[in-house]
């Protein structure tokens, strides 16, 4: 049902662009935090963005959401420059997740789910009704978890409603950062399975933000690889690793190392 | 001690009257601070310099002796005089710094992976004050409350001393006429209304906590 794709539009294939797209805080004489990046994202892709910490991948993806501007460029997100959206609106047609879900801990589950959808003035039925088919998508019982509250949840749990809440108004971009962070090892490899099922399902444009090179490789349709805020390699999950670039084999050095350990 | 209950029993009706004044004092002034302090204390969390400002003079407020701070607005026309009005003011004044910084502090020191993902739902920041910040800081804000409740109960015993009544007049008479009675029938009734409105409020404040 939220699968259905919105017909093609003027502004073709891409819901979100990036033209050389600037970025430094605020005044500062410091080097670019994200320098003279481009970037197209096709609709109903995985993006996933490999960095090392400090590389600018967050702030990449804040840049889509408008919770950063960009100081040079454009970031261009269904068809319209980010600096000509209304900031409320923009943000509310595109999910968030981040790590430990960043839930409100005095709303229960279902408040959490019903947020943006309640800010848009859905009927009251319709949010529950909205709520469960959430829950029920990324596999907790409506009955039992609606009315917990945050901190009666496990992590995965937590992390399983910050993906429903993200959903609950059906946007069509989700911006995920490192939302599988925070899990021990084998939750993580769970809700990452479960979840590349999941957006195979839905079709929507996923944006995806991680240092953990295997998890990138599971899940993107593309890995993009900053270093110091520039793109130095994009490439399907299959061909990544053949990339001749010093920081692709730095990562992969990382994961060889990782497997040898285990 | 016998000596004590009965003055206590034979003046019970005055003492009560002291009391129920005293409590007036502190309820109009608290009232008072509390209109000013939370409005002012939502007012300055997103804004660095008027906070420094409102925190600074409020801070001057408090630093003040409070018989010398009853002193000052004596002469002043208008709010001055003698008299229970002089009193409200310099305990509405006295009471603000706790109210106004716990209102800060509690709307100000939220999880921020939470108020990233409420500005990243596209809540607008009023929406993010009342709903997010204001239920999640008020066990902090109460705690402002709770402080500045007892510090005014213990100032208003001195308001007697401009003539604004309440339980602070046994203990000033209790004091000139070296009169132990007299003067513990104010400081009993005192420290029994603070050790009451510290549990009370306490009480509240750990059933507002979110954790």
């Amino acid at each position: 049902m939220s699968s259905v794709k919105p017909p093609m539009s003027t502004a073709g294939q891409n819901l979100i662009e990036f033209r050389g797209v600037s970025w430094r805080a605020n005044g500062s004489p410091e080097a670019a935090i994200i320098d003279d990046v481009s970037l197209e994202m096709p609709r109903g892709e995985t993006l996933v963005l490999l960095g090392r910490s400090g590389s600018g991948k967050t702030t990449l993806l804040k840049l889509i959401n408008g919770l950063y501007w960009p100081s040079k460029g454009e970031v261009i997100v269904e068809g319209r420059a980010t600096r000509e959206w209304d900031a409320i609106r923009l943000r509310r047609g595109i999910g968030y997740v981040i790590q430990e879900a960043g839930l409100f801990p005095h709303f229960t589950v279902a408040e959490n789910v019903g947020l943006v959808p309640g800010l848009e003035n859905w009927p009251r039925e319709k949010i529950a009704a909205r709520v469960k088919e959430m829950l029920r998508l990324v596999g907790l019982d409506p009955e039992e978890f609606s009315g917990r509250r945050p901190r009666e949840l496990s992590g995965g749990q937590r992390q399983r409603v910050g993906v429903a809440r993200a959903l609950a108004a059906d946007p069509p971009i989700l911006l995920m950062d490192e939302p599988f962070g925070a899990l021990d090892p084998v939750t993580r490899a769970e809700l990452q399975r479960e979840f590349k099922t999941l957006a195979a399902r839905l079709g929507k444009t996923i944006v995806f933000v991680t240092h953990d090179l295997r998890e990138a490789l599971l899940l993107a349709s593309r890995v993009i690889l900053l270093q110091k805020g520039r793109v130095v390699a994009s490439a399907r999950p299959e061909e990544f690793l053949r990339v001749q670039h010093p920081e692709v084999q730095a990562f992969t050095a990382a994961l060889d190392l990782g497997g040898d350990c285990a | 001690m016998t000596g004590l209950w009965s003055f206590l029993v034979e003046h019970q009706a005055e003492i009560m009257s002291a009391t129920l004044e005293h409590m007036e004092l502190v309820l109009i002034a608290m009232a008072a601070a509390i209109l000013i302090g939370v409005p002012l204390g939502m007012l300055v969390v997103r804004r660095a310099k008027l906070r420094a400002m409102a925190l600074g003079i409020a801070g001057i407020f408090q630093t003040i002796p409070s018989l010398a701070l009853f002193g000052f607005l004596i002469p002043i026309p208008f709010i001055g005089g003698i008299g229970k009005r002089t009193a409200i003011v310099a305990l509405t004044l006295y009471a603000l710094l706790p109210i106004l910084r716990n209102t800060y502090v509690g709307l100000a020191e939220i999880d921020p992976a939470v108020l990233e993902s409420a500005e990243a739902m596209g809540m607008t920041q009023g929406q993010i004050l009342f709903r997010v910040r204001f239920p999640l800081g008020l066990a902090v804000l109460l705690a402002g409350v709770r402080t500045a409740t007892i510090i005014t109960i213990g100032v208003a015993t001195i308001a007697a001393a401009i003539g604004a009544g309440g339980l602070g007049t046994f203990i000033f008479r209790g004091v000139a006429l070296v009169n132990d009675s007299l003067l513990l029938a104010g400081a009993i009734p005192a420290a029994l209304l603070a050790i009451l409105a510290d549990f009370l409020l306490g009480r509240l404040e750990r059933r507002l906590r979110v954790t």
